[in-house]
């Protein structure tokens, strides 16, 4: 029997209980939040549990949300169950002041660079990571370009009139 | 000369290892990026990689970017089979805007993909040859490459860097020059990818040089998130064309080449036969196309005038047209709001777009999974304890694209 979306669901459900939120099956792949407190749970969880068997991960990445007070960064995880072929996305929340994640590098050698190139472009700290330094970006950087407070083009610029074009 | 002229680090002069910068320009990295490696003697015993040297920061760009100008950016990852990365693009905007695309174009896609996939393939084991010292294999197969650079041209204009295809579609139909180029192509490059073969499948210096050497086992390979020949070079059979069918793949019949001990021999060995499989179902494809009859035949784009550009004598003669053409251009066309993760198989592995929008006309958020950024991680691993000579043909078996790696 292949496994399906709302068996995942209800897996999840029956180890997490309540901790888990946001389940939506959005583009036909699972997803939902969780407390960071608990990501290397789940990731272990869906990595040992026989039936759900999600041992591969495909990605690891941020995003920030500037306007979602005391959680705007995530970290987001896709992993990949090649069995049943199936795939599904994870996020995590933190606080901007204090972004500590558990990192996955204990569980996924592919880990470590992707929790780099995170911590790199949105400032993620990933407690336990072997070698959390810069990747892509110079080491005497000391901002973290991906949030979203640098903005690409000159706000302030007056030249460029867009307002007919609804930008403002 | 006094001492103080020349700084040591501190303990240099009592190790026995060698420090030696490989890269971040040196002709064996064929891209900018550098090796650290600690050498006992001509054994190494640690590597360290810095990257980045080509950062450009095509996440943060296309934040500010609407959807069809991002293409330019896919482009240049992978420059070795850029159309791949154009339809993956593509592929994953139309799943975000839910378009159904006609069969016909579905068609010629997997033509353009398996083309690029062929040229991508032949520049890496032919590379491998170069660097096992055999020359003369890599530059004859180039004129074949120059072949499928000539058939981009006509459909697209371009030829590295190709921005080929758009939203919903082609941007022109293919013409007559383009399908004769490929039907040439068809006739005579099996004959060509043989003598290849010829030269280096039993070959003996170059098994001696390549057997055994950067192994990988199937399940390290996984856990360091090995996608596409490399990993299928060590047992996997995990190939998004199949597992994951886009572009009406699941209409051809291939097979999924694997090796079984994950080096450098059986990675070429996979790339090699994948150029076969590719051959086979670009025949197939070709095929299907031809029987396309009267109207279905000139079928090229799907009807999406949000976000395809609609005919230019349209434009000059239609006031629909011409409002389309301008939001279009200035990309001012709202995009719905979700979340869409598209993967499709691109030359070196899984390519994975995570695409965040929050309405408005560019994505919130992009994320690209390179293959080559996911897999390169390994190469301590790969080379501890090998000869130098063996990590020069570990890399170049890797097939690591500088573009691909820094995003």
């Amino acid at each position: 029997m292949s496994l399906t979306n709302e068996t995942i669901q209800a897996r999840l459900i029956e180890k997490f209980g309540d901790q888990l939120s946001n389940f939506e099956t959005t583009y036909g792949m699972l997803s939902f939040e969780a407390p960071k407190e608990i990501n290397l749970k789940i990731l272990n969880f869906l990595y040992d549990d026989e039936a759900l068997k999600f041992r591969f991960l495909t990605d690891i990445t941020g995003i920030h949300y500037p306007d979602n007070k005391g959680r705007e960064l995530a970290v987001v995880y896709h992993l990949h169950n090649m069995v049943d072929n199936v795939r599904l996305r994870f996020k995590v929340f933190t606080d901007i002041n204090t972004p500590d994640v558990y990192t996955a590098t204990g569980l996924f050698s592919a880990a470590n660079w992707m929790e780099r190139e995170t911590y790199d472009f949105l400032g993620l700290n990933f407690v336990g990571h072997p070698h959390l330094k810069r990747i892509l970006n110079v080491e005497e950087m000391d901002y973290f370009p991906l949030r979203k407070e640098f903005p690409l083009e000159d706000q302030t610029r007056i030249d460029k009139d867009d307002e007919m074009f609804g930008r403002g | 000369m006094s001492e103080q002229h020349i700084k040591l680090p501190e303990g240099s002069i009592e190790k026995t290892t060698t420090t030696l910068n490989l890269g971040p320009t040196h002709p064996a990295t064929h891209g900018v990026m550098q090796n650290i490696l600690e050498l006992d003697g001509e054994r190494i015993v640690s590597a360290d990689q810095t990257i980045g040297y080509i950062h450009r920061a095509f996440e943060k760009l296309a934040e500010r970017r609407p959807l069809y100008q991002i293409t330019t950016l896919t482009d240049r990852l992978n420059y070795c089979s850029a159309p791949i990365n154009n339809m993956g693009w593509h592929l994953t905007c139309e799943k975000l805007l839910g378009l159904k695309i006609p069969k016909r174009v579905d068609y010629l896609r997997v033509i353009i993909m398996e083309l690029s996939r062929i040229s991508d393939h032949l520049i890496c084991n032919s590379i491998v040859g170069v660097d096992a010292g055999a020359y003369t294999g890599f530059l004859y197969v180039m004129q074949y490459r120059e072949l499928i650079y000539e058939i981009y041209e006509e459909v697209c204009g371009a030829r590295l860097t190709t921005n080929i295809g758009r939203i919903g579609g082609f941007e022109r139909n293919f013409n007559d020059i383009a399908f004769q180029k490929l039907e040439k192509f068809l006739k005579e490059y099996p004959k060509v990818l043989k003598e290849f073969e010829n030269l280096f499948q039993r070959n003996r210096i170059f098994m001696d040089r390549t057997k055994g050497t950067g192994a990988i086992s199937a399940e390290r390979a996984l856990n360091y998130g090995f996608t596409g020949p490399n990993l299928r070079a060590a047992g996997i059979d995990y190939d998004v064309r199949v597992h994951t069918p886009y572009s009406s793949y699941e209409d051809f019949q291939f097979n999924i080449p694997i090796g079984t001990t994950g080096d450098n021999y059986d990675r070429w060995l996979v790339r090699n036969q994948e150029m076969w499989q590719s051959l086979s179902i670009i025949e197939q494809a070709y095929q299907r196309v031809q029987e396309f009859k009267g109207a279905e035949a000139e079928v090229y784009h799907a009807d999406a005038p949000e976000y395809y550009l609609p005919k230019k004598e349209d434009v000059y003669t239609k006031m629909e047209e011409l409002i389309w053409h301008f939001k279009i251009v200035m990309g001012e066309t709202q995009i719905p709001v979700g979340e869409v993760y598209n993967c499709v198989e691109g030359g070196n592995g899984e390519l994975g777009y995570y695409l965040i929008s929050d309405g408005g006309r560019t994505p919130y958020r992009l994320h690209f999974r390179r293959p080559c950024f996911v897999y390169y991680q390994a190469f301590e691993e790969l080379v501890k304890g090998s000869m130098l000579s063996d990590a020069i043909m570990t890399m170049s078996s890797l097939n690591l694209i500088a573009g691909e790696l820094d995003a």
